[in-house]
């Protein structure tokens, strides 16, 4: 690998849009291929730039029909934090390692200034322009942990008017069925309502904080990876 | 540390190190198609291509391709005797390729 390829990777990978490296496993050559160019020693026809364009948009990394190594980078798939509280700050970090880029939401500064959040990235607003700010899409994971209404309730209707894989909303039965009756009023169906998993997270009797992010993470993973070509 | 951030970290301070990647798999093999190992010239890696099974040898191997210069692609699993004494525990076979940063 060139030098100048390595750094073309990070480059690309930094812009966290999807690319491909395609490599000759005989010679070593290669090439970084992105949206719009390419970049390296491969003389690419524009068959094989077909597949391995078609490979990069299903995350397909692979061998070619002609022996070519092809190497798909995806961005990272996010998760939005709402509320800067405790179970955040377990639930951050273990997004974090399993490999999500995390964003925490919350407009109580003190929260987000005490909380260790790890290296998530917080943005200290209303829900309502913090969700307009991260625009989730359909790698994009919505979690709301504030049990007040008028911070989870307009970030979930975000939420549900994005393509957002998962939306999860801490909060027992009863707390979930009055919030449900006030999205109905808000004007979403049913159907809208059945993306929402609430009480959150998986059933493992979860006690503690971090017992509980345990079980929301373990949820989020079985959806994402459900969704997985 | 993400292993291409480590390898670009190990390069840009000026050391010799290689990077292995995981091409075609076959069986059950514990890590994915794509999956990174960055290696030192001292045999500091970040980083697997196997979940610990192989990774001792693919080091020996990325530290070979540093000195050559050049890339190989290596096998390891049942049908390959010295891979079978690493041992791959899962009993798959997996494809590695190694290549140095060059400049």
């Amino acid at each position: 690998m060139k030098q100048d390829v390595l750094r073309q990777i990070e480059e690309a990978r930094s812009r966290k849009h999807a690319f491909a490296t395609v490599t000759d496993t005989g010679t070593g050559a290669q090439s970084v291929v992105r949206a719009h160019d390419t970049f390296g020693e491969l003389n690419i026809d524009a068959t094989q730039l077909a597949e391995i364009r078609s490979r990069t948009a299903a995350d397909q990394s692979g061998v070619m029909d002609n022996g070519w190594f092809v190497r798909v980078y995806s961005p990272p798939a996010r998760m939005v934090i709402v509320g800067a509280v405790h179970i955040a700050q377990a639930l951050a970090p273990m997004a974090k390692l399993a490999g999500f880029d995390v964003i925490v939401i919350d407009p109580r500064e003190a929260f987000v200034r005490s909380g260790s959040l790890g290296d998530a990235k917080a943005i200290v607003d209303w829900p309502d322009d913090g969700m307009k700010e991260v625009a989730p899409d359909s790698s994009t994971a919505v979690v709301t942990l504030t049990h007040d209404p008028k911070l989870d309730d307009p970030a979930l209707a975000a939420a549900l008017r994005s393509k957002a894989f998962y939306i999860g909303a801490l909060g027992s039965k009863k707390t979930h069925a009055k919030r449900l009756a006030r999205l109905t009023e808000m004007g979403f169906t049913d159907a809208d309502m059945a993306r929402i998993h609430g009480p959150v997270g998986l059933d493992i009797n979860a006690l503690t904080p971090a017992e509980i992010a345990v079980s929301i993470m373990a949820q989020v993973i079985e959806k994402l990876r459900a969704e997985a070509p | 540390m993400d292993p291409l951030a480590q390898l670009n970290a190990w390069v840009a301070s000026g050391k010799k190190a290689a990077l292995a990647t995981v091409v075609q798999t076959w069986g059950s093999s514990p890590r994915p198609v794509g999956s990174h190992m960055a290696v030192l010239e001292s045999g500091d890696f970040a980083g697997s291509v196997s979940g610990g099974c192989i990774e001792g040898a693919v080091v020996d191997a990325a530290r070979e391709a540093i000195a050559s210069g050049k890339p190989r692609l290596l096998e390891y699993g049942v049908s390959n005797e010295a891979a079978w004494e690493v041992g791959l525990a899962c009993g798959g076979r997996v494809q590695v390729f190694v290549e140095p940063v060059t400049p």
